[in-house]
């Protein structure tokens, strides 16, 4: 099987599953006193530590939880902003954190443009969170985070970064960026599942949305997840070895998608024009099924997706697409390709072939029909 | 006996069965599929494990796997279940009953309900840690939307007539939600027979991984739930975020195991329990147990030694991992709530110490717990009878 579907989840790297199996023997509640429970608190705390170091924010700063999604929750809801305003293109995890967001237009590429947004906080100023991811998930289109948040801050907003398909495939630096909170998710960087974390700039406090034993400085209650957070502390150490990898990793999508483009010149590949992802590339042939694209390759042994993976068992076109303006019969024909460090040239030489071969039978029964 | 401590504190955690750890292993690396990629075949097996798991889970406590819904853990199912249900009713039922020996999620749950408008009654209960079905009674109107009260506790591990608290919910119409994390896999549950319409679970304190729990909800008739998490829609939309595999499939493993041997389980550490309150009541005077014997999960004990520091007592049982309450506030300096409302003497309230056992606890470690305490009860008395006498 050919796994291209990094951006839903990536395998675990061995020397990240070591680490976890290691906690999951060590028996202790974090919070006990005892020996067995400061043995907990140290992995949990060395993991926080190995975190803050990567990404350019203090250990006190950082609120573990259970996944992307609570970080996401916990930033909207908690930062208790009277207006939330998020781009059409976030995870629904940030579209669907408090009831009262607000959509911020984005262009054909996907971008939110700062002028935008200037325009939007000048008449809105107050108790304000602005939320606009850094990359997104589907088209891997990078977003002028640094100069988004520059212009908030200009007009006393707060602003929430989701930052999960970010690490190690570019920089990645709370503080150069200027956010005032940032999510992360341990599963995509080759870590386990079940453990996020929200980041928070010095100064910057949320209320509480998990009541419970006063874990996380009172921010998150809940024990905390001890083998998972030391996964994430170690996957994080490798963040950078990951970014010099991306050069090679660049290489093979830029391969990939003009082989595509020189086989089927009628492909659309979205947000190319744009800074993307090096690893990421959603592209379709408009009356194409995306679902029907992804299940031949599936017998052909090649793991892919038509979108993002908590959205994709519903069936229905992708909200990035449409946010980004295209047609409905568009959007509902896109397919993700996701390549991790461990793919290899020959993988991609046979996704072309399955996907090039698979679009031509796929057309033939729909002109037959 | 090795360097390691005997660990008697399987209340605040218990250890990962090695069973369980083996059936995670795989779903780390080599099967790591995102359950919820409908797209492939690593997503599709991941999905299948997932969904085996859900099935051990509900088969533990007699439920439908459609009723089983991941969370992160118990704090989570509790705060869903607490919040989740009295946000989420439409009539004019605007008022929850708790008690006041509930875990702390479920008691700052309820004060988040309260800051929202809604009423909350806390319940006292007995010395012995029971609940006085009397007062419940009388505090239940048309108008409570909600009762929450935990099946064993976690800091004297007294178990509450849960049955008959879910009949008189019932006769007003109130749903009956129960805190079980330090129950399941310890006595036998069965949804249906008891009357329960939510169930918290931890896995964590029944052999299996951190970071991931359940809330069991009564399919029929159907509770209407206010999400804490909305996102991508997972757990029929109840619960967004991926589903961690691994932790689910750890999860589901270690309730088939539990479901397994529960009694003789249960015969075990309880036997092993009664052997150690023996040799302590046979070796000291003035020691008192806190919370009633009989209605008691099989692997706790709660003792005060009046006089003695539980902190200064723990300090001189370095070979021993015990706690002086819950885990979640023996880092903080303040008194244990339970202890407060069983009527513990104020003076008393830091004299206390919570012994778990459990399923690795073997009778020779229960022997040397049982010397060290003894040993280490004597000396500190000792000590301060020098105290007084200077």
């Amino acid at each position: 099987m050919i796994y291209l579907d990094y951006n839903a989840t990536a395998p675990m790297r061995p020397s990240v599953k070591r680490c976890v199996i290691e906690a999951l023997d060590v028996s202790g509640n974090p919070s006990s006193i005892h020996s067995s429970g400061r043995r907990a608190r140290a992995m949990v705390e060395k993991a926080r530590g190995q975190i803050a170091s990567s990404f350019g924010v203090t250990h006190e700063n950082i609120i573990f939880t259970s996944g992307a999604t609570e970080a996401n929750t916990l930033a909207l809801a908690g930062s208790k902003c009277r207006r939330v305003f998020v781009s059409g293109v976030e995870h629904h995890s940030v579209l669907e954190a408090v009831d009262h967001v607000e959509k911020i237009a984005v262009d054909q590429d996907g971008l939110v443009s700062p002028e935008c947004l200037d325009t939007l906080l000048r008449h809105n100023g107050n108790s304000v969170l602005v939320s606009v991811m850094l990359a997104n998930n589907e088209t891997g289109v990078i977003q002028p985070i640094a100069e988004l948040a520059r212009i908030a801050h200009d007009y006393g907003a707060l602003f929430h970064c989701d930052a999960v398909q970010a690490p190690g495939r570019i920089p990645l630096n709370m503080n150069d960026l200027g956010v005032d909170l940032m999510t992360l998710s341990a599963h995509k960087i080759g870590g386990p599942n079940g453990v996020g974390a929200l980041f928070l700039a010095p100064g910057i406090e949320v209320a509480s949305t998990m009541n419970g034993g006063g874990q996380e400085r009172g921010r998150r209650g809940g024990t905390e997840n001890v083998a998972a957070i030391a996964g994430f502390g170690a996957a994080a150490m490798y963040v950078n070895e990951m970014l010099n990898k991306a050069g090679q990793i660049g290489k093979l999508r830029d391969g990939m998608e003009q082989a595509i483009l020189e086989q089927t010149p009628e492909v659309v590949i979205h947000g190319h024009k744009v800074p993307r992802l090096v690893n990421t590339s959603l592209f379709g042939v408009d009356g194409v099924s995306a679902e029907t694209q992804v299940i031949a390759l599936d017998l052909s042994g090649i793991a892919i997706s038509s979108g993002s993976a908590c959205s994709s068992g519903k069936v229905g076109p992708s909200h990035v697409l449409r946010a980004m303006g295209l047609s409905e019969s568009m959007s509902a024909s896109s397919i993700r390709v996701s390549i991790g460090v461990e793919t290899k040239e020959e993988e991609i030489t046979r996704f072309v072939d399955a996907w090039v071969s698979s679009l031509k039978m796929i057309k033939q029964q729909v002109d037959a029909a | 006996m090795t360097n390691e401590p005997v660990y008697l504190d399987y209340q605040a955690t218990t250890p990962v069965d090695p069973r369980v750890r083996n059936v995670m292993l795989p779903w780390f690396d080599e099967m790591f599929g995102n359950p919820h990629s409908s797209d492939h075949a690593y997503g599709w097996v991941a999905e299948q494990a997932v969904e085996d798991a859900r099935g051990h889970i509900a088969k533990l406590i007699g439920a439908k796997p459609s009723e089983i819904t991941f969370t992160s853990g118990a704090t989570e199912a509790n705060n869903l279940a607490v919040k989740g249900t009295v946000r989420a009713i439409s009539s004019d039922r605007n008022h929850v009953v708790t008690c006041a020996t509930e875990h702390k999620c479920v008691l700052e749950s309820c004060a988040r309900l309260e800051r929202e408008g809604f009423t909350v009654t806390y319940l006292p209960v007995e010395k012995s840690g029971l609940l006085d079905l009397d007062l419940l009674e009388n505090a239940l109107s048309e108008r409570t939307a909600l009762v929450s009260i935990m099946m064993a506790n976690n800091e004297i591990g007294v178990i509450q007539p849960v049955t008959e608290i879910a009949s008189l919910c019932a006769r007003v119409g109130a749903l009956f939600h129960t805190d079980a994390a330090q129950a399941v896999a310890k006595i036998p549950i069965d949804v249906n027979v008891m009357g329960i319409d939510l169930l918290s679970i931890s896995a964590h304190k029944l052999y299996g991984p951190m970071g991931i729990g359940a809330l069991y909800v009564r399919q029929k008739p159907k509770i209407k739930i206010e999400p804490l998490l909305d996102g991508g829609g997972q757990e029929r939309g109840l619960r967004s975020g991926t589903v961690p595999a691994p932790l689910a499939i750890g999860f589901g493993e270690a309730c088939r195991l539990g479901s397994e041997n529960i009694s003789e389980e249960a015969d075990r550490i309880t036997h092993l329990r009664d052997q150690f309150l023996a040799q302590i009541f046979d070796s000291l005077d003035d020691v008192k147990l806190n919370g009633d014997l009989e209605k008691r999960i099989p692997g706790n004990l709660n003792l005060s030694f009046p006089d003695i520091d539980a902190q200064d007592l723990m300090m001189r049982l370095p070979g021993i991992a015990l706690s002086s309450g819950s885990a979640c506030t023996t880092s903080s300096v303040a008194s244990s709530h339970v202890l407060q409302s069983i009527g513990v003497e104020k003076r008393l309230l830091h004299n206390a110490i919570r012994i778990g056992f459990g399923r690795f606890t073997v009778e020779k470690e229960v022997a040397f717990a049982a010397k060290e305490i003894i040993q280490a009860v004597l000396s500190l008395r000792n000590a301060t009878q020098i105290y007084e006498k200077n």
